[in-house]
């Protein structure tokens, strides 16, 4: 075989899980989840607490053996296959996995000395702001500054794939900030990123694919853009007098909700004619609008309408 | 692509984290090699406490049995509690993603522990020397042995109790056994001097086995064959044990 038989950037997908089923105590946390992910793009795993997103990061990382389905990454099995896998995968661990004894800084160098090529130590810690705390023991950090060491960790052996469990829980938005200029640098540098996260901006800021999942499987999947506009749908949101039936000002056109009494979201053909129907019939109906805002539906919208509002 | 550092590195590298995470903490420090040289100057110069040491000299009677005790509180206490707590807080699972992998980071562990032995045994012994010991040079490499199979049986011991109990019963029990195996264990005390049927039980014991290893090496210079069988057998037992129970999550 020539050179030319490896490209730079494989076409091949960084991770493909299919059917994957885990079950503790023989309840299925992970029931038939599908997801393909590729390098030199951010894959943003979207879902509410105890949807599945950590267990299927843990079969991706080989630390938990799936009941079902498989899990390839790079092509490798991350259970059989781990030695080969482990020099090319970066982890962050949900909750930090950083041993507590030990300075920041000789902990970043330790995880390096695992690797033959570590990235330059100097450079990340500049990089994520890593100076400031480097001679304090881990013990000593804040929630942000053991999040960030984590994603040092991770990343310090250049690997081709990174799992990012949660990466910006604890962080200020100065070094969330920071966390994403360096997850797109990985991106751009063909890194396949797949990260799990609660936050709708930072999937919508980072993402350039997002999967929702919930009940252990994949719910629904694709870009920010195509996933929030999937109709040409706008959303009006009113706060006025609870209990006006809006929908006789508008028609059967127009969804109308009020999650909270005298906050209504209307969704549907929002346009100029819209709002002036929703004025006038206020107006007539001796109503005052407190606040109106138009705008396009919002991940969170998406998400929330596909996982339901209840509590959890 | 990324590569792994060669396995030699990544285990030396994990060898020198996990000895100093061991000498740099007080704690353990103080329980490591502080008590133990305090136990052995203490019963030496007490002589206020009775001790059949069977003709030798007190110093050579006490510093074998007090370097199995030191043994044992890396190997199993300070190891057990040191595994539990990197398990509960996450450390494990994420070395084990790393390419140091499960098998190096346990390697690393007893190589760690290994090397941590070695600075108590100078430490202890040196002290012991001071205070007038004069070991049987024949048995000090039968001693190392016995060291070595001890340490096997006790990290076993170690990572089967930091694997299925949660960090904070580990805390306790591991304290607790290590001192019902020094008082009751014949690890200090000869197993023959204990009351009883303990003096047959302490036998059988690791600690026990230890003990009487310790003692037979360094005083007369012959390894108890009986010793090598009971320590031989624990740590295949616990070893067996440990690699079927440990939970990593």
């Amino acid at each position: 075989m020539g050179a030319l038989d490896f490209p730079l950037v494989p076409d091949s997908p960084a991770l493909e899980i299919s059917g994957l089923v885990k079950r503790y105590s023989g309840r299925a946390v992970v029931d038939g989840l599908d997801l393909v992910a590729h390098h030199g793009q951010v894959t943003a795993v979207l879902g509410p607490n105890g949807a599945g997103k950590t267990t299927t990061i843990e079969c991706c990382e080989g630390l938990r053996e799936p009941d079902g389905g498989s899990v390839r990454v790079l092509g490798l099995d991350p259970v059989t296959q781990a030695r080969d896998l482990r020099p090319r995968v970066g982890v962050m661990l949900q909750d930090g996995g950083l041993p507590t004894g030990v300075r920041a800084h000789e902990m970043l160098a330790h995880v390096a000395r695992m690797y033959a090529d570590p990235r330059d130590l100097g450079e990340l810690t500049e990089r994520l702001g890593l100076g400031s705390f480097a001679r304090t023991t881990v013990r000593r950090l804040s929630g942000g500054q053991r999040q960030r060491l984590a994603l040092a960790a991770a990343v310090v052996g250049r690997p081709e794939v990174v799992f990012l469990d949660e990466p910006s829980a604890g962080m200020d938005p100065q070094t969330r900030h920071a966390v994403w200029d360096l997850v797109r640098e990985l991106r751009d540098e063909g890194v396949a990123v797949v990260l799990t996260t609660h936050l709708m901006d930072e999937a919508e800021d980072l993402a350039d694919q997002v999967v929702v999942v919930d009940h252990g499987r994949v719910i629904a999947q694709g870009s920010v853009p195509s996933l929030v506009s999937e109709a040409e749908d706008r959303t009006l949101r009113l706060e006025t007098e609870p209990g006006l039936d809006l929908h006789a000002a508008l028609g059967a056109d127009f969804v109308v909700s009020e999650p909270r009494d005298g906050s209504y979201t209307v969704t549907g053909a929002v346009d100029p004619d819209a709002v002036a129907a929703v004025t006038a019939w206020l107006a007539t109906n001796g109503a005052l609008a407190t606040r109106l805002t138009v705008g396009r539906r919002t991940l969170e919208d998406v998400f929330l309408d596909l996982t339901g509002r209840n509590l959890r | 692509m990324s590569t792994a550092a060669p396995t030699l590195q990544r285990v030396v590298a994990q060898t020198s984290f996990e000895a100093r995470a061991i000498l740099r903490n007080g704690e353990q420090l103080l329980v490591t090699i502080i008590v133990p040289v305090l136990v052995l100057v203490g019963l030496t110069k007490v002589t206020g406490i009775d001790l059949d040491t069977g003709g030798a000299s007190r110093i050579d009677f006490l510093t074998p049995g007090i370097l199995a005790l030191a043994v044992m509180t890396t190997s199993f206490t300070s190891q057990a509690i040191a595994s539990s707590f990197d398990r509960r807080n996450g450390v494990l699972r994420l070395l084990s993603t790393t390419p140091l992998g499960r098998g190096g980071l346990l390697a690393g562990k007893v190589l760690g522990v290994l090397v941590v032995e070695l600075v108590q045994v100078v430490v202890i012994g040196l002290v012991a020397v001071l205070l007038g010991w004069r070991p049987d040079p024949a048995g000090i490499p039968l001693a190392v042995l016995a060291i070595v199979l001890g340490t096997a049986a006790f990290t076993s011991l170690a990572l089967l109790v930091a694997g299925t109990l949660r960090a904070e019963a580990v805390l306790a029990v591991a304290n607790l056994l290590l001192l019902v195996l020094a008082v009751a264990g014949g690890v200090v005390i000869p197993a023959s001097q204990l009351p009883g049927p303990m003096a047959h039980v302490a036998l059988l014991l690791p600690s026990g086995a230890l003990g009487e290893a310790m003692r037979e090496t360094l005083l007369h210079g012959v390894l108890p064959a009986w010793s090598v069988v009971v320590l031989v057998a624990w740590a295949a037992a616990l070893g067996w044990g440990a690699s079927r129970l440990f939970r990593w999550h």
